[in-house]
């Protein structure tokens, strides 16, 4: 008998493993749920599947009779516009910071302590001080998210930049690089994927300000329908809609990762030679 | 006519002597190895002729002029690892140098210019028995197929020297044999100065014309950094005694192949 740790699954038998914690947890839910309204029929906390595909389709499916927008599909967009923004500028300011103050000694010496200092700052703290200054429009939620991810990804780039063999810094010396050139041609492709990699990582975080955001101060949003319904104890609406935020989040971590793999094919199974 | 001539030459860091009192001349077209145990500043010395490090006393000059202080395409390296970019092809790689002379602002090449350089990387590929792989990432090249790769893209550059820094350590003997061959069939064809580091006395032997021998002179157990190395022979190479061989190998010590060579009889 092989040790336990020598022991693996085909990949059916791993399939269906994988799928086995989601599956108890819905089972467990049901019965839970079941057991609830049998004693309540009108008890909030536990809805059935039934009553939160109901109020999924009618968020969904049709439009709200006071605004004439469908309310789950207006929420996902504006919440994935502001996500999207925050992410996509965090993820160019952290790589131009991240190469430049990882390659450029002068640059290291300014710029390196400040942004240490700045990714300390619990993001969740300055948040008033933010709707404060920026309003509760988008921009303070926009800002938020940078606030919290930018200098996350600025020093994982930096710290990649200076994990670069100086071996490699003076060979494209040799072939005659100028500083400009070595930043675009060896620099900046071989930090890309891990640009990816950090913003990847850095989702969880930027959905955690997003929604916080959202609570606080918003009209629509994902967010600001979770806590808004949460005045009514409306749960056959915020369950679905954690459902489908997890389901975002999975989705985009999964793109990043395939397109970690087309585009940066030398990535990941490089050697050590 | 003389490529590189140090001009006593020290390096020292802060207390710690590395190099003392170095003087050197060295002609175009010469291959010269160096060796010495670990330690002894031959690392040291090549990284100076690179510009990486400056020396603290004396002079060192490159076709008559002060050496620049920093890394250039007069002067090509191979080092042990690290010398080929993971990001780009082989034939990228090869052409790399290229785009960086041809291309200031974006260092790509496009068009024209890009089908000349494509045309000069892949003969240097060629050359170096690489044709066939142009397509390849180094992680898809074997050790000694990079180290290929890194002499071709050095090369690609017309240096005037050619630094190479152990640049076989790290290969099975068997391949270091070929690459052996195609160094001295590369240095022959291009007249090209060589330098190159290597702990593995044999091979200093084998393929210089000139074989020079770090190593401390003065030693104090007490402040073992006070002294530093100098260069202690310094012998043209294909007319050897065996007296001289084994002085030197006593002195070195032996290196990782020096174990079972017999000396080189003339």
């Amino acid at each position: 008998m092989p040790r336990v740790l020598n022991r693996r699954p085909g990949r059916l038998l791993a399939a269906g493993l994988a799928l086995l914690p989601f599956a108890v947890a819905l089972v467990v839910y049901v019965i839970a749920s079941a057991s609830r309204l049998a004693d309540n029929p009108n008890d909030p906390i536990l809805p059935s599947l039934v009553s939160m595909a109901e109020t999924l389709q009618r968020l969904a499916m049709e439009p709200s009779r006071r605004t004439g927008e469908f309310v789950f599909w207006a929420d996902t967009a504006a919440s994935l516009t502001r996500l999207g923004l925050g992410v996509l500028i965090s993820a160019s300011l952290g790589l131009v910071i991240g190469t430049v103050t990882g390659l450029i000694p002068y640059v290291n010496r300014t710029l390196a302590g400040f942004v240490a200092a700045l990714s300390m700052v619990p993001p969740l703290a300055v948040l008033p001080i933010l709707f404060i200054a920026f309003g509760v429009g988008e921009l303070a939620k926009v800002m938020l998210i940078i606030f919290g991810i930018a200098p996350f990804i600025a020093r994982d780039i930096q710290q990649r930049v200076e994990e670069l063999p100086p071996e490699q810094l003076v060979k494209a010396q040799t072939l005659g690089a100028s500083t400009w050139q070595i930043l675009l041609r060896v620099v900046l492709p071989q930090v890309m994927p891990r640009l990816l990699d950090a913003t990847r990582l850095a989702l969880g975080a930027a959905w955690l300000f997003l929604i916080a955001s959202e609570a606080i101060a918003a009209t629509e949003g994902l967010g600001y329908r979770i806590f808004l319904v949460r005045r009514y104890l409306d749960m056959a609406t915020i369950l679905p809609y954690v459902v489908w935020i997890t389901l975002l989040a999975f989705l985009f971590d999964f793109a990043l990762r395939k397109a970690n793999a087309f585009f940066f094919p030398w990535y990941g199974n490089r050697s050590t030679k | 006519m003389t490529a590189v001539e140090a001009k006593k030459v020290w390096k020292e860091y802060g207390q710690d002597v590395v190099l003392e009192n170095v003087d050197l001349q060295v002609q175009t077209g010469e291959f010269v190895t160096i060796v010495g145990s670990s330690g002894c500043g031959k690392t040291t010395f090549l990284r100076m002729l690179l510009g990486e490090v400056r020396p603290t006393r004396g002079e060192l000059l490159l076709d008559g002029r002060p050496m620049p202080d920093e890394p250039g395409p007069d002067r090509g390296v191979v080092f042990q690892k690290y010398s080929v970019f993971p990001h780009l092809s082989a034939l990228g790689n090869v052409m790399l140098g290229e785009a960086f002379e041809r291309s200031p602002w974006i260092g790509h090449l496009f068009g024209r210019k890009r089908r000349t350089a494509r045309e000069r990387a892949m003969g240097m590929l060629e050359s170096v028995g690489l044709g066939h792989a142009a397509d390849k990432y180094p992680s898809e090249l074997s050790g000694g197929m990079q180290q290929r790769l890194a002499i071709a893209q050095a090369l690609m550059k017309d240096p005037r020297v050619l630094l190479l820094d152990e640049p076989f350590g790290a290969l099975d003997p068997g391949i270091r044999k070929d690459m052996h061959a195609l160094i001295l069939d590369l240095w022959r064809r291009t007249g090209i100065t060589i330098f190159m580091t290597t702990h593995d006395l044999k091979e200093g032997f084998d393929l210089g014309t000139r074989l020079l021998v770090f190593d401390k002179v003065r030693y104090d157990p007490q402040a073992p950094h006070a002294y530093g190395a100098r260069i202690t022979y310094d012998i043209p190479l294909g007319h050897t005694n065996e007296e001289t061989w084994r002085e030197i190998r006593e002195s070195v010590g032996p290196g990782d192949a020096a174990v079972e060579i017999e000396a080189p009889l003339e």
